[in-house]
């Protein structure tokens, strides 16, 4: 893997900030897009822009066939059974809601449990809370130990035969931690509740298989594995999305209306009312395909050496206490710095030329864990380099000064 | 172009780091909390307002960054004395010098010490972080009952 070549593939890499060489560090909030993908969407629009599943006519016909290759390059990726288990949303947010929403409405009564984790992003929290409060069932978290992993002991404690679903998150934006979510969701199954995995986070930086951990509903973002914003992905089987009732209605999720009655469309459009993002669905597959054509091994590997690199660092640094030191941890290295708050350090490396993120990462019971309010992050992608881990704690050294 | 420093002066590290009138005001006659959910920043301000609505005593306690530390400090010395009246001008003035484009000097006539924090100005995400502790002292005397919100 040659790390010049691929940084060669990403246009925003190549700019200054405030003089200095942009150091990108902030891949967990989103990743940066290739030339390929923004090519890709540039040509839908200059060339094939038009609605889907309706025209007769050739550009519609073209922008169909490239949206519905876009869902069997996904369906492939997460290795779903069938194209109807993938049904496109605005994100993981929008999908964590639809299985809240329709799954939940229809499946969940008062005397119920729904089980999340500790280290739970706010889109993994607060849908399952709304659900509660409307119908009456209870929401338990699964507790973690200081160095951000799960307490799998009070897991196996905290199931019975009342969880109904279990939310994993797959790798904690927070924290880096990645979850045995295999394991999990054999316990989870083996009382019959269902599990959701939240993968905004992992699945630019691991493999992840639906059929061989047997996941009942995942969730995902386009914007995290170098495609476009606003658009994401809910792969769930295929029996349970034919039970669930629509989430919302409108045009291309029906078979046939009258002021009676509706009849709702097959899957996996029944899920996907209204002109969905076609050209981000689009680019959405053409960045699944630039991972695909890097693979997984590679990525792995070469992104463990950079986390490596930079902890060693950060164990070094006077006055740095990390955020989040599981043993199977990827990508983010979450901080904090004795005097200098987290936001006064994203100011102070901005003007470096570093981005970093500061603030509670939409995670506040993980900030409420360790009691800190905030944590600056820096989190890697494939694209960066040992160089730019240099940068940052050049950066972060003289934000001490500053403060000292 | 802003430099860091023109931000982080001598003054802000000063206050950041031993906050005047840190603490719980008891009694006081108005107190609100203040939140900005961008950040977590989290502010409780106690006010001590007589009859001729003059602010006898003022102030607060809570976790921020620098500019939001410093700037509650630096608002509390510059409050005490000064009546309502007075603290609406300050707020507006304030307001205005944290917003307002960079060729627009800041009211040091009314704002004195406090124009230390006009280069906020050019670090657009911050600016929040030093109003926050206005805007609480703010629904504190309209007595809003609800927590100051920077958005």
């Amino acid at each position: 893997m040659n790390i010049q070549e691929i940084r060669k593939d990403f246009p925003t890499l190549h700019q200054e900030v405030f003089g200095h060489p942009l150091v990108y560090l902030d891949n967990a909030a989103t990743t940066q897009k290739p030339q390929c993908v923004i090519d890709t969407i540039r040509n839908y629009y200059e060339k094939d822009n038009s609605n889907i599943h309706r025209g007769v006519h050739s550009l519609s016909e073209r922008a169909t066939k490239d949206y519905e290759a876009a869902r069997e390059t996904i369906r492939a990726f997460f290795n779903a059974k069938s194209t109807k288990e993938v049904i496109f949303t605005r994100g993981t947010t929008e999908s964590i809601n639809l299985v809240a929403s329709s799954w939940g409405g229809a499946n969940i009564g008062k005397d119920d449990e729904i089980l999340i984790t500790h280290m739970e992003h706010h889109s993994n929290i607060v849908p399952w809370q709304m659900l509660c409060e409307r119908t009456g069932a209870k929401l338990k978290v699964i507790p973690m130990n200081e160095a951000g992993e799960l307490d799998l002991i009070a897991y196996a404690e905290l199931l019975n035969e009342r969880t109904k679903l279990v939310g994993i998150v797959h790798m904690s934006n927070a924290l880096g931690t990645i979850n045995p979510i295999a394991d999990m969701i054999k316990q989870a199954h083996a009382v019959g509740a269902k599990v959701l995995i939240d993968g905004a986070q992992a699945a630019a930086h691991l493999p992840t298989d639906m059929q061989a951990l047997d996941i009942d509903f995942y969730a995902t973002s386009a914007h995290k594995m170098y495609g476009p914003t606003g658009v994401g992905v809910l792969i769930a089987k295929e029996a349970l999305l034919n039970a669930m009732p629509p989430y919302q209605g409108g045009g291309d999720m029906i078979l046939m209306v009258t002021f009676e009655k509706t009849q709702y469309n097959e899957l996996p459009h029944k899920f996907e009312a209204g002109t969905p993002n076609i050209a981000g669905v689009i680019g959405f597959g053409a960045a699944l395909k630039y991972i695909q054509n890097i693979g997984f091994t590679a990525i792995e590997k070469r992104e463990k050496e950079l986390l490596d690199y930079a902890t060693k660092k950060a164990q070094a640094f006077d006055g740095l206490r990390q955020i989040g030191t599981a043993k199977h941890k990827a990508c983010v290295l979450s901080f904090v710095l004795d005097g200098v708050h987290p936001h006064d350090l994203g100011t102070i490396l901005d003007r470096e030329g570093v981005a970093i993120r500061a603030g509670h990462h939409c995670a506040m019971p993980v900030m409420q864990f360790y009691k800190v309010p905030a944590t600056a992050r820096a989190s890697f992608s494939i694209y960066n380099t040992e160089a730019e881990v240099d940068a940052l704690f050049e950066a972060l050294e003289k934000a001490r000064d500053m403060f000292a | 172009m802003f430099s860091l420093g023109d931000l982080y002066q001598q003054v802000i590290i000063d206050h950041t780091k031993a906050p005047r009138n840190f603490g719980k005001l008891e009694p006081c006659s108005h107190d609100a909390e203040g939140f900005n959910p961008l950040c977590g920043d989290q502010l409780h301000v106690y006010l001590q307002i007589n009859d001729d609505n003059i602010i006898e005593d003022v102030k607060f306690e809570g976790q921020g960054c620098s500019i939001s530390t410093a700037s509650a400090s630096l608002m509390t010395e510059n409050l005490k004395g000064k009546s309502i009246d007075e603290f609406e001008h300050m707020f507006d003035a304030f307001h205005e010098m944290a917003t307002a484009d960079m060729d627009t000097p800041p009211d040091e006539e009314t704002l004195g010490k406090l124009a230390v924090l006009a280069g906020v100005k050019e670090f657009p995400s911050r600016i929040k972080c030093a109003t926050l502790c206005w805007h609480t002292v703010k629904s504190a005397i309209e007595d809003a009952g609800q927590p100051a919100r920077t958005e």
